[in-house]
């Protein structure tokens, strides 16, 4: 690490972001022998059990709605979206720190975003796979939406109707998963070429060398390398505020009371932040402890990730009240009902106050630095946030549209073990994939974690950072 | 092969049981052939190398002679094209013809639609006085009996399949011996009846027969408690200021309820504030649709209804009438009596069917003392000819038959092994009856526990003649040929009379050759409408049945009622029926009736007015009733109903609760009609049979009832569980007095509405058509006949108890009930027909992805199925959530006896695919068509949605906005007009027209 131009014991001065002790060669053996290796801890095996014996109940639920219909699920009239839509907003939440972390901490020099970017990354992309399904599969007609949603030139000159929030949708998310998977495979590469390199197996040589693009690490290639990567890291970023901005269009625009707030984008966008941050600690603890990475992801992660969890959570818990302040300004009668009914007389409102006891009561424990450097209380808040998570967007959703403008009309909704076991079945996916690329790719980007070390910074270098 | 022998070889199998066909079933070596053989023309022989060789030599052969073939006689056949184009049929164009539905023994004249000789929908006779161009909620749905795959398709002698001359020959064995002796074993079980061809059979048949006897039984039109009425009143309700219905729901309930529903509400249409309005009070046990329409209503049990009109009577001046009024009902039938002696002439008291001949002759005093008999109604002799009491008629066939005295029945129609009292034990007695003969749609149960089942011929397959309440002859058409070689009553009569072999249109138009000449019974004066006489009995023939009905007999439009008996002196009430405890009272399903409705799958997911349950007959309580026994009284959601245990008499029956505003405190409204035993495949296993507690001395009332709850529960879907209104105003209700004195209260009851002018695009322009519709609330009755009507034309699927219980149900249009004031006694009832508002600015246009909901330069809001991918965002934007949506496939694109009923105008949806109501798309198509072909515009009523054209009230009226002169747009310029929920600036073009309520200001609270 560089002299810091703090003096000794000032809070700004920077803390290492990688314990001491480690060299070029010992990330690179410690972060690479973690793929290529024939043992696999047995903790894998017990998350793969898991995550594929889930993903099998997903295969089995989306083939029984293929053939039956969304009427296997609880949706109903008044309630047209349900767990699909809910499962689609926390899963596309979810996937928003990992493009954060990657593009906006990188513009902004955050250099201890490099130990978790990766796989930040690749969760992102992830999260947006099992985000996918919904739009697609929650339609009554998949086969046909699947393709219909897209602008495509067709001899019946029909377009889409653009002035509907799901085709922004389409168009938003279909920008952000292209952007994020070519952002975080560009990323991979000089990696890539790393395992090319130090791979024993033929096969493996072959394959990796083929995703390494020829990779050489000439200065010329870095030369372009880093150019290509901080313009795409400059693409992304808007698109971490645009993609949940325009999901919550999908409310926003509608007539409906409880949906129809000007206060949706910003609200969408600190909770996409919120889940996506609990959802990096979700994973990052258990890994972390898995592959014995307490030297990469050190506690300065943790804490700082728990930190920017309970800023999310504050600026979430002020989207509340804004919410309940405007429905009660407005003198709507249909909004002052909403919030009465979503708050304290509707049948639905103890998911308010569950969804109050996730987001907003317990993460308050992590003000306390004592409970923000225990990993089991961490954990625990972050498990309360991601359920707390998919609870708001029950509460938008169905607590607003079980009871809405004619009371003849409403009615309750009961979700069916079909909608649980997709819900979970997306969580099964998430699992797989995670794990798979745990064992094949490297979770921490092994050339920037080079970069943090000492040596990689020449002494003459007068801002002493590494980038 | 016979039924038994099924039954020993499937007695024989072990494991496997199940089978596909008879033939299978009786496992013979064809059978098995067939089976190798699945493809049976020569497919098999390619698993032969010789046989192939062989096979191929033999299609070459074939394919060089193919040529050759043409000189050979093809097989006829009958599915050719027209070669002379019949002159009235324009392929696409449907023809309609008048006939009738016997309805409780009356007729309920209709027109039906007929597609190249398939009948698929039913409108009213426009120019038949009982119809004038409506219909109700059985008729409607009666076209989906017709074609139900369930119904009994064979004559059955113990189960064996028959033919008919086989059954006649029977017949004539068993009745054989009895010519002679007068037939003293032979007794006649049928429904009411008033066909005067059927009447004459019958009696001919009784002359045949002196010794023998006809009896009556219908569970729901032909029960009586406390003795038959003696005269058949007639009302005017269009003449009335003042109506008092006492426990009569003459606006819900028989084939009478369509005429008098247009009456009743043509004065309740108020044109401007000045127009004057009737005023109903109701006494009911429980809320009918009469009493959801009252401005006053009173609840109180069935057996105190009596002491009311005794009060009333007494305070109006009736003769011989005398006792004053308990304390809680005073003040009513003081006011009520004011009012009614204010109006003099110009008043109605309605008694109901369910009470006893009394209360019917107390009715009767009044209104002659009010000077209203002649006035707003006549009292004319039954119409029915049948035996009136059919509680006593049954049970004294019973007894016979229980005394072994009986040794043919033949029974036409009815089904009382299911349906009979239960003291009566009607099963046990029918088992020593010789010869038992049903004739009926469906092998029921009493199909079950006869010698022989005939299926009967639906109306819609069959000749015959039917009088409407007004006493008009309506003749009855087929539409079809019998789909399943059914008869009806008249042929199985005429063969019990040895006059068989005749067709059932020689039968009927025998009976009105012999009128014409004048050679009946009953004389008749034949006559068009322009009083003229015809001039060949053919010609009355051609005139009657285009017509649907005989124009010289109707008493609306002057034939001379027939002869009265003189008014009966007031009987007591019957003594057998306990006065004191929680009462029991007995309903019909409104729908289901008593059970012989239950395979029709529309009326069982219509929600029944007022509760809005399906599929499912309920018990209701009070909400006070409901505290004390412990059952929960708000419902948030589609859940289960705490089972009700009622003990009546040492008989028991579970029913589940239902907590229904307006029931009388301490009575449980018992609704009959569900758990048939062999009702098919959509009424098996719906509801819970309570036959088991109506006993013959009370059909409809009684005291001692011991109610309690157990501890099982019961699902219960209803398609509406909030019934107050919340402060929303979505029904607008005034009182007269408030709305004469400033117009503008109708619209200062809802929010302000936003200024069109406001909107930063521009505003649209409807250059040809501009379609929109008014709702009066003030006409609607909450029958509901609008929804099976729009069920039946626009091809809509049943779905199921189970998706009804998910809140998926398909009602393109539905009626919403809300109740306002206290739920132990609520204050007022609202009914409201929704629709689709066709919104001009519409919610749901904007948020579809791909564009399948789109607005038309009509102003429709057209729903393109086929471009629709499911997303539901519409729906969910829709704040009157009037769009439907096919989670799954609910169409049934597999029975094939279900398809000729569709509708060929309407697309049949698929999976996936969200509908609504399209104004009925397919009508102003071809209206547009018309007026096309002529070159004119479209005339202001030339369009009827199915919704309005069944609408008994005329509530409902569709039109073109940009006719100045359309009854739609004088309708919409009314100060009662307002948009619901039009603060939203939907701009809904259907708009609905404010309740006024006439009150009685001396019954005001406070």
């Amino acid at each position: 690490m560089a002299v810091s131009q703090f003096p000794e014991g000032d809070f700004r001065a920077p803390v290492p972001v990688i314990n001491p002790g480690h060299s070029y060669r010992s990330i690179t053996e410690k972060l690479t022998g973690m793929v290529l290796t024939p043992h696999t801890p047995l903790a894998w095996f017990v998350v793969m059990f898991v995550g594929l014996s889930l993903l099998m109940g997903l295969t089995m639920s989306l083939t029984y709605l293929l053939a039956k219909g969304i009427g296997i699920w609880g949706n109903n009239i008044p309630v047209g979206w349900a767990f699909d839509i809910i499962n689609f907003v926390w899963w596309i939440g979810i996937g928003h720190a990992g493009t954060l972390i990657s593009a906006i901490l990188l513009l902004f020099k955050q250099d201890w975003r490099t130990s978790i970017n990766r796989f930040a990354e690749a969760m992102t992309l992830f999260a947006v796979a099992c985000a996918a399904i919904f739009p697609i599969f929650h339609t009554g007609r998949p086969w046909l939406a699947a393709y219909w949603l897209f602008p495509y030139p067709n001899t019946m000159t029909l377009w889409p109707n653009f002035r509907s929030p799901l085709i922004w949708d389409v168009f938003a998310v279909s920008t952000y998963a292209a952007v994020s998977a070519i952002f975080w495979f560009v990323g991979l590469i000089p990696d890539l070429a790393t395992f090319r390199d130090r791979a024993e197996s033929p096969v493996l040589k072959r394959v990796y060398g083929i995703l390494a693009l020829g990779w050489r690490g000439s200065a010329r290639h870095w030369f372009r390398y880093e150019t290509a990567y901080l313009l795409l890291a400059g693409l992304s970023a808007p698109l971490v505020l645009s993609v949940h901005t325009v999901v919550s269009f999908d409310f926003a625009v509608a007539v409906l009371p409880g949906w129809h707030a000007t206060i949706f984008p910003p609200y969408f966008v600190a909770g996409a932040i919120y889940a996506g941050f609990a959802m990096v600690l979700t994973l990052a603890i258990p890994l972390r402890a898995m592959y014995k990475l307490h030297d990469y992801i050190t506690m300065r992660h943790l804490e700082n990730m728990a930190k920017v969890t309970l800023i999310t959570g504050l600026v979430v818990v002020y989207g509340y009240l804004c919410e309940a302040f405007y429905g009660w300004y407005s003198g709507n009668e249909y909004e002052r009902f909403m919030l009465k009914n979503r708050i304290y007389y509707g049948p639905y409102a103890w998911t308010y106050w569950m969804l109050m006891l996730c987001n907003f009561i317990v993460p308050q424990l992590l003000w306390s630095k004592r409970l923000r450097r225990n990993l089991a209380v961490v954990f625990t808040v972050v498990m309360f946030v991601n359920v707390g998570m998919w609870l708001e967007r029950f509460v938008i959703i169905v607590t607003s549209l079980h009871r809405d403008f004619l009371p003849s009309s409403w009615q309750m909704y009961y979700p069916t073990v079909w909608d649980f076991m997709t819900l979970f079945g997306t969580i099964g996916l998430f699992l797989t994939l995670m794990f798979v690329f745990v064992r094949v790719l490297p979770m921490i980007s092994i050339f920037e974690m080079r970069t943090l070390l000492p040596e990689a910074t020449p002494k003459h270098h007068p801002e002493g950072e590494a980038h | 092969m016979n039924l038994s022998d099924i039954r020993t070889r499937l007695a024989g199998l072990e494991g496997r049981s199940y089978w596909r066909s008879l033939e299978e079933l009786s496992d013979t070596p064809e059978f098995h052939d067939y089976v190798q053989r699945e493809f049976p023309y020569q497919a098999s022989e390619f698993t032969d190398p010789a046989g192939r060789r062989q096979f191929l030599k033999l299609m070459g052969a074939s394919l060089a002679l193919a040529g050759v073939s043409a000189c050979t006689r093809q097989p006829p056949e009958k599915l050719v094209p027209y070669v002379t184009q019949p002159e009235e049929i324009v392929p696409g164009r449907p023809l309609f013809f008048a006939t009738a539905m016997p309805h409780g023994g009356l007729a309920s004249p209709l027109l039906a639609e007929n597609h190249m000789g398939r009948p698929t929908k039913l409108e009213g006779n426009p120019e038949h006085p009982a119809s004038l161009g409506a219909t109700d909620v059985l008729a409607q749905a009666s076209v989906l009996t017709l074609y139900d795959p369930d119904r009994s398709r064979a004559i059955l002698n113990r189960g064996e399949l028959k033919t008919w001359a086989t059954f006649t020959a029977a017949l004539q064995v068993a009745l054989g011996p009895m010519r002679t002796t007068g037939g003293a074993g032979f007794r006649l079980l049928t429904e009411p009846i008033s066909s005067p061809s059927t009447i004459d059979q019958i009696e001919a048949l009784l002359t045949t027969f002196p010794q023998a006897k006809w009896h009556q039984w219908d569970p729901v039109y032909g029960a009586v408690q406390g003795g038959a009425p003696a005269a058949h009143p007639i009302y005017r309700f269009d003449r009335a200021d003042v109506i008092v219905a006492l426990d009569a729901d003459f606006l819900g309930f028989g084939s009478a309820a369509v005429r008098y529903a247009k009456d009743f509400s043509s004065r309740r249409r108020m044109g401007t504030p000045e127009d004057a309005l009737n005023r109903l009070y109701a006494v009911e046990p429980v809320l009918t649709i009469t009493g959801s329409n009252a401005d006053h209503r009173l609840a109180i049990k069935s057996r105190d209804v009596r002491g009311v009109a005794t009060a009333l009577a007494a305070a109006v001046g009736a003769p011989g009438a005398s006792g004053t009024a308990s304390a809680d009902t005073a003040k009513f039938v003081a006011a009520v009596a004011d009012d009614l002696k204010a109006h003099r002439g110009k008043s109605v008291v309605v008694a109901g069917d369910t009470q006893p001949a009394s209360v019917h002759a107390l009715a009767r005093a009044m209104n002659d003392v009010l000077g209203n008999t002649g006035a707003t109604v006549t009292y004319t002799a039954p119409i029915v000819a049948s035996p009136l009491d059919g509680a006593a008629s049954l049970a004294e066939l019973t007894r016979d038959m229980a005394a072994g005295s009986v040794d043919v029945l033949l029974i036409i129609g009815s089904n009382p092994v299911f349906t009979a009292p239960a003291d009566l034990d009607f099963k046990t007695a029918l088992d020593k009856v010789k010869t038992r003969v049903h004739l009926g749609l469906y092998d029921d149960e009493t199909a079950e526990q006869c010698h022989w089942h005939i299926p009967e011929a639906h109306y819609l397959e069959s000749w015959g003649d039917v009088r409407a309440f007004d006493g008009t002859v309506s003749l009855i058409q087929p539409l079809i040929a019998p789909l399943y070689d059914g008869r009806s009553a008249i042929e199985v009569l005429a063969s019990a009379n040895g006059t068989g072999g005749q067709t059932t249109m020689d039968l009927v138009k025998g009976y009105w050759t012999k009128a014409f000449g004048g050679q009946t019974k009953t004389a008749w004066t034949l006559h068009d409408r322009q009083g003229r006489a015809f001039a060949s009995v053919d010609q009355f023939w051609r005139h009657a049945l285009h017509d649907g009905f005989v124009s010289s007999t109707s008493w609306y439009e002057g034939a001379p009622p027939q002869a009265l008996a003189a008014p009966a002196a007031q009987p007591a009430p019957a003594a057998r029926t306990t006065d004191t405890g929680m009462e029991i009272v007995f309903r019909p399903d409104p729908y289901i009736l008593d059970g012989r409705n239950a395979n029709n799958g529309w009326l069982q997911e219509l929600p029944r007015p007022l509760s809005k349950v399906t599929w499912d007959n309920v018990a209701y309580i009070s909400a006070r009733t409901a505290e004390r026994l412990g059952v929960p009284v708000s419902r948030s959601g589609n859940q289960n109903q705490p089972v009700l245990e009622i003990k009546y008499q040492g008989r028991s029956a579970k029913l589940p609760a239902w907590v229904m505003p307006g029931t009388a405190d301490d009575v449980v409204v018992v609704l009959l009609g569900g758990g048939r035993l062999k009702a098919g495949r959509v009424g098996h296993d719906a509801g819970h049979n309570v036959f088991g507690l109506r006993g013959s001395n009370a059909m409809w009332f009684d005291g001692g009832a011991e109610v309690s709850k157990t501890a099982e529960t019961y699902p219960v879907y209803s398609t509406q569980n909030h019934f107050v209104m919340e402060d929303r105003h979505a029904v607008r209700v005034v009182e007269l007095d408030a709305f004469k004195k400033n117009p503008k209260a109708v619209e200062e009851l809802g929010p302000e509405r936003p200024s069109y002018a406001e909107s930063l695009y521009p505003e649209r322009e409807y250059k040809s058509y501009k379609w929109g519709m008014a709702i009066d609330l003030n006409a609607c009755t909450g029958c509901s006949a609008c929804i099976v009507a729009c069920v039946a034309e626009n091809n809509i699927p049943v779905v199921g108890k189970t998706q009804v219980g998910r809140s998926r149900e398909m009602h393109w249009l539905r009626v919403d009930t809300y109740f306002e004031g206290d739920p132990g006694s609520p204050s007022g009832t609202y009914n409201q027909p929704i629709p689709c508002m066709q919104c001009e600015t519409a919610p749901c246009e904007p948020v579809c992805p791909v564009a399948a909901t789109v607005h038309s330069d009509e102003g429709l809001n057209d729903m393109v199925y086929n471009r629709c991918v499911g997303t539901r965002y519409c729906s969910n934007n829709c704040p009157y959530k009037v769009r439907r949506f096919n989670f799954m496939l609910y169409q049934d694109f597999y029975t094939p006896e279900l398809k000729p009923q569709r509708n060929p105008d309407v697309t049949i949806r698929s999976r996936g695919v969200m509908e609504k109501c399209t104004y009925c798309v397919q009508r102003i198509n071809h209206a547009r068509i018309d007026a096309k072909t002529d070159g004119r515009t479209i005339r202001d009523g030339e369009i009827k949605t199915a919704c309005e054209q069944v609408c008994p009230a005329d509530a409902i009226v569709f039109g073109d906005l940009n006719d100045a002169n359309s009854r739609v747009v004088k309708l919409k310029a009314q100060e009662r007009n307002y948009g619901l929920l039009e603060e939203l600036g939907t701009r809904p073009r259907t708009s609905y027209l404010a309740k006024v309520k006439n009150t009685n200001p001396a019954l005001r609270e406070s």
